[in-house]
């Protein structure tokens, strides 16, 4: 309390005295903070673009502006909406099939008794994550491609032809499988960190009263990371409009899919560099995701805070 | 003395599921390899699943006769470089600046670095600024706009923020100043904490492909990933037209060219991935612990 009031009273004489001794940890911290207004802060300054109607003569600051009007024509604009659709489509896949993998094979490797063994294994499963969308969907391309290495194993057992990447059915499971492969890995060291934290005595303990190992897996693992899980599940319903990465479905799909696999990035993406829409229309789309974006963020984190859980920020 | 224990049946079962999964994880990218390995003429009839049939470098030969992959390779390790050096340069520095406590208006700042990490200016504000500074088709634009990683910056203050402070106040009263402190102190006694996060970058540096996708038009200086990506999707390099005279073909034997391109483009990943493995596990567990 006491140390409180000094320092504000020191602030308020002599900031610039401050200033001067510490001169050089302000220099340090110009750069930084150039940065971040010049990288950051000035295209969210842009977004004012939403609002008004691009023209390439008068550039981002001095383009008319039009008020609503893009909003208006976003309401009523069908393919944005098919976009919007895809996007929570694919988040809620997401939750239901990706979520828990990466739970289920944490718990698993920590009942491998032999550490190298589980040390192999968690190495193995998280190295696709460190692989580029643009090599991993080049990879997927030829081994489900007519004469890959998919549809050759199936013709040889006597079934037809399979285009996962071309078909409006598969598309989408595709879009989930293919993201777990990359990601169980990797997302499961976040409970593999959360198990190492639980009393190696409690096992014990339930060993001597005999319980089994469900019965341990029950009582013991899973309360010991369902903290964590709850933490993920919140964080994961915040990411709602971000459930599939752009990387991913720009590098996988083509217009054939266009129905099942557009979301508002590659919608975004398309109208802004190919269809060559108004820059102010996208941009306007781009505002729309952003705010729902941050709106459901900060609500889990809410949530997160309510339930007794560490919150984000 | 470590008595050997017996495998019950659930471990069996629980090493097969993990054996098959392991496989299955693995297998995408050994059927790579060996198509970049194989005849191309056989394997446009059936593609080889565990060796190759028919033993052949053609794809490799045309990526190492097509200047413009040397080119991309060139751009790539530039950018690999200078960007994680700077990456890790600014990093450590807003690190060092955010963790002091003596910092005025340091709740505010920190508040609004943690801003945009919920909220950017989206796509087209982004890229008209960026190319309003003249970074468009120059290799800055593939260094510049990814500078900070605000998740790593907030994580690596968190740790400098728990160095214990008489390590500063014993330098000081040598009279070592901020820089000093940072650089002769600070940096040294957190060397494996710094390599994760140099590893991560320079991951990310190497992996890099929208902001070249976006912003770079000229042939000569387009990344690997974007070299990688022109023969994957359309084909239309200057290697384009050159493989297809060395193999006889129509676009089915593109394929081994194709694979080999994304060899080349995996294997520095591969080489790093001991060391990543080393230290990601650790990152993500310093990544969990906040403030």
């Amino acid at each position: 309390m006491k140390r409180k009031k000094r320092k504000s009273a020191t602030a308020l004489c002599g900031w610039q005295k401050r200033l001067r001794n510490d001169w050089i940890l302000y220099a340090m911290l110009l750069p930084i903070l150039l940065w971040y207004l010049i990288f950051c802060y000035l295209p969210m300054g842009g977004i004012t673009l939403a609002f008004r109607n691009y023209r390439y003569d008068m550039g981002l600051w001095r383009s008319p502006w039009v008020g609503l009007a893009h909003f208006r024509t976003m309401f009523s604009d069908a393919e944005f909406w098919r976009a919007f659709k895809n996007t929570l489509i694919f988040s809620a896949g997401k939750l239901l099939f990706h979520f828990p993998v990466p739970i289920f094979v944490a718990i698993l490797l920590n009942e491998i008794r032999h550490p190298p063994v589980k040390k192999f294994f968690q190495t193995v499963f998280t190295f696709p994550h460190f692989i580029s969308w643009v090599v991993l969907s080049g990879i997927l391309i030829n081994m489900f491609a007519s004469n890959g290495i998919v549809n050759q194993l199936l013709g040889a057992l006597g079934w037809g032809q399979v285009a996962p990447l071309m078909s409006l059915d598969s598309f989408r499971p595709f879009i989930w499988s293919s993201n777990i492969w990359k990601e169980f890995g990797w997302d499961s060291i976040i409970y593999m960190a959360a198990l190492t934290s639980i009393d190696p005595q409690l096992y014990e303990a339930a060993d001597i009263d005999g319980a089994g190992r469900l019965q341990k897996m029950l009582y013991i693992t899973w309360p010991g990371i369902r903290g964590t899980v709850c933490v993920m599940l919140i964080l994961q319903i915040g990411g709602i409009m971000s459930g599939a990465s752009f990387d991913q479905i720009f590098n996988l799909y083509s217009s054939p899919v266009y129905p099942v696999a557009d979301i508002i990035d590659t919608y975004v993406y398309r109208q802004s560099f190919m269809v060559g829409t108004n820059f102010g229309y996208t941009t306007a789309i781009g505002l729309l995701k952003s705010v729902i974006g941050v709106v459901m963020i900060c609500g889990a984190n809410r949530i997160t805070a309510r339930l007794g859980e560490d919150g984000l920020f | 003395m470590k008595q050997k224990k017996r495998l019950s049946a659930f471990e069996v079962c629980l090493y097969l599921v993990f054996g098959v999964l392991a496989a299955v994880t693995l297998y995408p990218f050994y059927n790579v390899l060996i198509v970049s390995l194989s005849n191309t003429v056989t394997s446009a009839r059936y593609s080889p699943y565990l060796y190759p049939h028919v033993f052949d470098l053609t794809g490799y030969r045309a990526i190492v006769r097509d200047v413009y992959f040397f080119k991309s390779l060139a751009t790539t390790l530039f950018v690999t470089a200078v960007g994680t050096s700077m990456n890790m340069a600014f990093s450590v520095v807003a690190a060092y600046v955010l963790s002091r406590k003596r910092l005025m208006g340091r709740g505010a700042l920190l508040g609004a670095i943690l801003f945009t990490m919920l909220f950017s200016g989206g796509l087209i504000p982004t890229y008209l600024v960026i190319c309003d500074l003249g970074l468009d088709n120059t290799v800055w634009s593939m260094i510049l706009p990814t500078m900070i990683s605000t998740y790593y910056l907030i994580i690596m203050k968190n740790y400098f923020a728990g160095i214990p402070a008489s390590l500063e106040e014993a330098a000081r009263i040598d009279g070592a100043n901020d820089a000093v402190i940072l650089t002769r102190i600070f940096v040294p006694i957190s060397k494996p904490f710094m390599a994760t996060f140099a590893l991560f970058y320079a991951v990310e540096r190497w992996n890099g492909w929208w902001e070249a996708f976006l912003y770079i038009n000229k042939k000569d200086i387009k990344p690997l990933q974007i070299y990688l990506r022109d023969i994957l999707v359309s084909f239309n390099t200057q290697l384009g037209s050159q493989a297809q005279s060395v193999m006889t073909g129509g676009k089915v034997f593109v394929q081994s060219v194709q694979m080999a391109a994304i060899v080349v483009t995996m294997v520095p990943i591969l080489c790093l991935y001991p060391f990543l493995q080393k230290y990601f596990v650790k990152g993500v567990m310093i990544g969990s612990v906040k403030e």
